[in-house]
């Protein structure tokens, strides 16, 4: 009962936030709201007992991440109006796009989700390590090598180009 | 009932306020400290010696006008100095400064909890508070504040990863993100982690005079270069929380420090029997003693060095302490693994 009431408080806050991120007309409040959504995300993993995900969370998306996004924005000049596009109806189709796209997603997930046999959880109970992080850990290094590896040489890959193109001269 | 609830609100409420007077005496401690370095006498007239200097101080600051800039964000100005304070606040929840003790015939333990990711919990908060000092430089459309704002946060998001990367070879050492954990390490090893991580100790300690805007890295408020700094606009109270936040953070780091490299609340040799008669002082008094000593070497430091340059402390952050502290890690990890065969 209280979970359930905790879980529809943040949710509600969740949406009404990156509702919030998406109408602000100023860039720096909508990216403010991305950090209270951030944290009210962080929030949910709390909720969900994955302490060491809500604590990685705030750390690199609320600290890091938007941080940077900040930076950005209070350095660019946002008072030149951006140049109108020849279409100028392309932003609602794009985003009516999208929307449908992903109200389909959604669809397939309700109706696929719930019709198969639930999705059978890894392995966690087996896990010869006990505490939120040493699972992740265990698992990071296990079950999941390969997809962890290419995740960090995208990551590596990223902050090369990065600099590549950041660098006129190397 | 008392358990659940009445305990850990009095833990509470004891630490903040403990916290916040501690604050206020830093600021006379400083200034004290500062003065006898200088052959002067620092405050005297209010109290004897000046004792009763902070409460002049939060006196005026709290009757003096609050003034919001008319080209002022509004909103941004007025949260601003709270989201740097409650960072500021709320890594106390896990700083252990006692092991269980009986108190009036009831076990309490001496730390308002202990979380499975302890460490990574204060990371992750003292990474939020840097957005206090960017939205006070943003939102006071000014130029100075600015300009203080983006060499704060540049400053604390560089020096954050070095700080981090010395956690982590503490964390290899502790095997545990839970900072009551990594005080029973220490316990168990018989030897505090400063001895055997020196250089993540020095690290650590060089990234958290950085990450507290002190000196030597007190760029942010160069008063020669920026009147002031990312406050400069503010006043009253909302400067002074400000102010706090600057103190209480320190305190954080004297007290992490303590928790990880200088084993807490432990006495001194703590596997020696021969020194068994220290166990008459109680454990939380090791504490705050070896968190005085960091303090007092925060203000020891302000007294001695001075400022580096900009294009410097980017230097010793990115191209010194980081590598240092990779390597650093990386050792930590190889020795653990042959000691572990």
């Amino acid at each position: 009962m209280g979970e359930a009431i905790a879980f529809y408080t943040i949710s509600a806050f969740i949406l009404l936030f990156a509702v919030l991120v998406v109408s602000t007309r100023d860039t720096v409040h909508s990216v403010l709201f991305l950090v209270l959504d951030f944290l009210f995300v962080a929030a949910l993993y709390v909720l969900l007992g994955a302490e060491f995900l809500a604590a990685i969370q705030v750390l690199v998306y609320a600290g890091g991440i938007v941080v940077l996004y900040l930076f950005v924005v209070m350095l660019v000049n946002l008072k030149r109006p951006p140049e109108a596009h020849q279409d100028p109806h392309r932003r609602t189709k794009v985003g009516f796009g999208l929307s449908a796209a992903v109200l389909v997603e959604l669809a397939a997930i309700v109706a696929y989700g719930y019709a198969g046999p639930a999705p059978t959880p890894p392995a966690a109970a087996a896990l010869p390590v006990t505490g939120n992080t040493e699972q992740v850990g265990w698992l990071l290094y296990t079950s999941y090598l390969i997809p962890f590896e290419i995740a960090s040489m995208l990551l590596l890959v990223a902050m090369i180009g990065a600099i590549v193109l950041a660098k006129r001269e190397l | 009932m008392i358990d659940s609830f009445v305990i850990p609100v009095l833990k509470i409420a004891i630490v903040l306020n403990a916290t916040l007077v501690a604050v206020t005496y830093m600021v006379l401690l400083e200034r004290k400290v500062i003065a006898w370095a200088q052959s002067r006498l620092g405050p005297m007239r209010v109290g004897p010696y000046g004792i009763l200097q902070p409460v002049a101080d939060a006196v005026k600051l709290m009757i003096k006008e609050d003034i919001t800039p008319s080209r002022a964000d509004k909103w941004v100005f007025t949260a601003a100095p709270i989201i740097a304070m409650v960072p500021a606040l709320i890594i106390y929840a896990v700083i252990p400064f006692g092991p269980e003790v009986s108190l009036f015939g009831r076990q309490v333990t001496l730390y308002i909890t202990d979380i499975n990711v302890g460490l990574l919990y204060v990371v992750s908060v003292a990474s939020v508070g840097v957005y206090g000092i960017i939205l006070a430089g943003y939102s006071s459309n000014s130029k100075y504040p600015l300009l203080a704002s983006l060499r704060a946060s540049a400053q604390l998001i560089s020096y954050e990863v070095a700080v981090t990367l010395t956690l982590v070879s503490v964390i290899l050492m502790a095997g545990s993100l839970s900072m009551v954990s990594i005080v029973r390490a220490q316990e168990m090893s018989h030897v505090w982690f400063g001895f055997v991580q020196p250089i993540a100790f020095v690290i650590f300690f060089v990234g958290g005079l950085a990450e507290t805007n002190r000196s030597p890295f007190d760029l942010p408020e160069a008063e020669q270069e920026l009147t002031g700094g990312f406050h400069t606009e503010y006043s009253g109270m909302r400067f002074a929380l400000f102010f706090l936040a600057e103190y209480a953070n320190m305190i954080v780091v004297s007290s992490v420090a303590t928790t990880l490299f200088l084993g807490g609340w432990l006495r001194p040799f703590p596997n020696v029997a021969a020194l068994g008669f220290l166990d008459i002082v109680p454990s939380w008094t090791w504490f705050l003693i070896k968190s005085f000593v960091f303090l007092y070497v925060f203000i020891w430091v302000r007294a001695t060095l001075p400022r580096y340059r900009y294009d410097q402390l980017m230097r010793i952050g990115w191209k010194l302490l980081i590598p240092l502290a990779i390597a650093n890690l990386v050792v930590t990890g190889i020795v653990k693994v042959i000691l572990a065969s």
